[in-house]
């Protein structure tokens, strides 16, 4: 007997915003849920178990904080699972949940994942005195600056891409009502102008620091073909490797790749750029859209910039990546895989709204994690699946 | 249901300050110990799955460098979760369920020492009501402990009887950290630390780890001649808020208890993660465990409690009795936050 069959039916997102100062943790938390919910045509009472992702708990400093959040997700009673793969969480956090229902152990799962940025200061809590241990004082991008700075090296890509990248998505966001960044009148010159943070990361190829979260209401084969337009798991799969090992390629990490090969066999993806519609990918600094087109096998090593530049991953390109925006636009950590994710489903269930890609019925999601070294994916579609 | 079975466990020489090693050192003996044991290596797990917590560590992302003692290279499929590593054996009892894998290595690792743990527990609670007052997990345990013994399902003699109990089994474990004790009636002769607490019924502040290899069916004998196999498994959780909750009983393990089917059948030994005495006297009741069952034999967390290993130890003690022929089907308990707010509990049986 194979697994169960799993379906996407419900989808939730939070207005991302830099300080949701409107709500507590547990009122954004619930905001997202309550809508997922909605979606879903379910009550608290339907849900079998709850999933939580966050990164760091020393973002909001709360320790464990699903258990502080037990009620406001509507958990007790219930499992209550806390995932915790580094940035990947929120991808990790749906796979969990799909593979309770895989097991058949439940049928409907709430995954649910958060970040309140607010609370606290990401960049000091990633910049405690640890002994013997070199602090990353200067935040995410410092330490993937230079990984940047390496694959510009390799593959010859010119310095505009970045800038590219971050433009289409920022454009992107405009569309997206539940994007944090909504940059009216953005140019290419305003990006190349903007500030430059850890070279050759500028301030405007950065992602922000939001307050949002995000959940998703997974169900087994017989709710799936209840639903309205449900979005089916295709494939899903995780890949973690060493912060340090002998031959580790940060640029172009094994991880991703292994991962990557290992969803599209069970999808069904030969040709990635071909069978895949649409794609949401972790994309937190510019640079790492060429990087991860490579890494996931939408190009020849050393070309992904150079689909960048032919406007191939822009809305109206033959592969968009990101129309929502990504992680450059809204990036509630915790939660920004798990908003990846629920993306791709919105996609292939036609509820996207303006940023929808007409057609789309087969979708990537995609997150990322530690020094590039934790990965989560899911290929969903509008089809069920037939093996 | 996949049949899947514990096939080893090792834990570390519990300690209150473990100075010298950092957590990957701690963690390497352990999971060395596990894969030596059964004669495989990595490239033979199929999912690794780790509980571990920031707070204890001091430092964001503190799995991150503790995934170096796996030997994650090539890459691995792999999970972790922010809590005591019996929910990572879970999500790999789950992963194994899936079919996509039929062997998962499972470990969990806290060095409670460099901080003032009671202090840093209270970090857990409702981030706007209550840790700002700073109440610390002792003084928790403690209004959950008068709330017992205000309800009559409990006595200090009883808990000091526990204390007592605990310890003195706790001879025969070399990994345990507080092994003997006085008489219960010496016991009680000492001042109340946070009445009605005193300190015989408190757990040791221990830096350990611990590890656990599952494997599903056929694998599993063929790694092992005696799989201890895991008939049931569940976990819940109740209301954080305190008022809320009746504090003398655990709903949330009685339903835990009864998904894993405790009562399918007799149970001779319990491994229960209370780690204030009169918490067993609300499990046993919760568990519906009659007074023949042997409890903590090992000498449970009254004996060595290390944050975040200390559930997963009680699976693995629990296991390894069965696979030693102590016990024929024994259950095995694990808690995560304030005054037993989430429970798993996990019914294992032997072969025959």
């Amino acid at each position: 007997m194979g697994k169960e069959r799993v379906a996407v039916v419900g989808i939730g997102q939070t207005k991302h915003q830099a300080t949701r100062g409107d709500v507590s943790i547990a009122g954004l938390v619930r905001e997202a849920v309550v809508e997922a919910l909605e979606d879903a045509q379910m009550t608290w009472a339907d849900i079998d178990a709850v999933v939580l992702g966050k990164a760091p708990d020393f973002f909001e400093g709360v320790m464990m904080p699903e258990l502080y959040l037990a009620e406001a997700i509507g958990a007790v009673g219930k499992p209550l699972l806390r995932v915790h793969t580094a940035g990947s969480v929120g991808g990790s956090t749906a796979l969990v949940a799909a593979s309770l229902i895989q097991a058949r152990i439940h049928r409907r799962v709430l995954a649910v994942a958060f970040e309140k940025q607010s609370e606290s200061e990401a960049m000091w809590a990633l910049t405690l005195p640890i002994p013997f241990s070199p602090p990353l004082v200067a935040g995410a991008g410092g330490y993937f600056a230079p990984h940047v700075r390496a694959y510009m090296r390799r593959s010859g890509a010119p310095d505009h891409i970045g800038i590219l990248v971050a433009l289409k998505d920022r454009t992107n966001a405009l569309k997206n009502p539940k994007a944090h960044l909504h940059e009216e009148g953005i140019t290419f010159e305003s990006v190349r102008d903007s500030i430059m943070l850890w070279d050759p990361i500028r301030y405007s190829e950065t992602c922000p620091s939001s307050d949002g979260a995000c959940a998703v209401v997974l169900t087994d084969e017989a709710g799936g073909d209840a639903a309205d337009s449900p979005a089916w798991v295709l494939g899903g799969a995780m890949r973690s490797e060493p912060t340090m090992a002998p031959g580790r390629d940060e640029v172009n990490p094994r991880a991703g790749r292994e991962c990557a090969a290992d969803v599209y066999r069970q999808a069904g993806i030969t040709d990635p750029r071909r069978d895949i519609d649409v794609a949401e990918v972790y994309v937190p600094f510019s640079w790492y859209e060429p990087m991860w087109l490579e890494n996931l096998g939408f190009a020849e090593e050393g070309a992904g910039w150079k689909l960048v530049e032919e406007g191939a991953t822009a809305m109206d390109g033959d592969i968009p990546w990101n129309p929502s925006g990504g992680v450059l636009s809204s990036n509630p950590i915790g939660a920004s895989g798990l908003i990846r994710f629920a993306e791709a489903a919105l996609q292939v269930r036609g509820r996207a709204g303006e940023h929808q890609i007409d057609g789309a019925r087969v979708a990537l999601g995609h997150a990322y994690g530690g020094g590039s070294q934790f990965f989560a994916m899911w290929v969903v579609g509008a089809d069920k699946p037939t093996s | 249901m996949r049949e899947v079975a514990v096939v080893a466990f090792a834990q570390t020489r519990h300690e209150r300050r473990q100075q010298a090693l950092n957590e990957v050192e701690m963690l390497m003996p352990v999971l060395h110990q596990v894969k030596e044991e059964l004669g495989i290596d990595q490239s033979q797990i199929d999912f690794t799955c780790s509980g571990s917590t920031d707070y204890l560590a001091g430092t964001a992302f503190s799995f991150v460098t503790t995934l170096d003692a796996v030997g994650a290279w090539p890459p691995i499929v792999e999970s972790h979760v922010e809590m005591d590593a019996a929910w990572a054996l879970y999500e790999a009892w789950v992963k194994i369920q899936t079919g996509e894998a039929d062997t998962a290595l499972v470990y969990g690792y806290g060095k409670s020492s460099p901080g003032s743990l009671r202090d840093v527990l209270s970090r857990q609670l409702d981030p706007y009501y209550v840790a700002p007052l700073w109440p610390d997990s002792v003084a928790l345990a403690a209004l959950q402990a008068r709330a017992c013994l205000d309800a009559g399902i409990t006595t200090v003699e009883e808990m000091a009887e526990i204390a007592a109990r605990s310890r003195r089994a706790a001879e025969s474990n070399p990994y345990a950290q507080l092994r003997g004790s006085e008489d219960p009636s010496v016991l009680l002769e000492e001042p109340e630390i946070a009445p009605p607490l005193r300190r015989h019924d408190c757990p040791p502040i221990s830096d350990g780890a611990a590890a656990v290899v599952l494997a599903a069916g056929d694998r599993a004998r063929e790694l092992t001649d005696r799989p201890v196999w895991i008939r049931g498994i569940d976990h819940r959780i109740d209301a954080h808020a305190l008022g809320v909750r009746d504090l003398t009983a655990s709903p949330s393990t009685a339903l835990a208890a009864e998904r894993a089917g405790v009562a399918d059948g007799p149970v001779d030994l319990a491994e229960l993660h209370a780690p204030f005495t009169h918490q067993e006297v609300v499990l046993r009741r919760a568990l519906g465990l009659g007074d023949d069952v042997v409890v903590n034999p090992s000498g449970g967390p009254l004996a060595a409690n290390p944050l975040i290993a200390a559930g997963l130890i009680r699976i693995g003690e629990a296991a390894a009795r069965i696979a030693r022929g102590e016990a024929r089907r024994a259950v095995a308990h694990a808690t995560n936050g304030p005054c037993l707010q989430q429970n798993l509990v996990c019914v294992l049986e032997g072969s025959d």
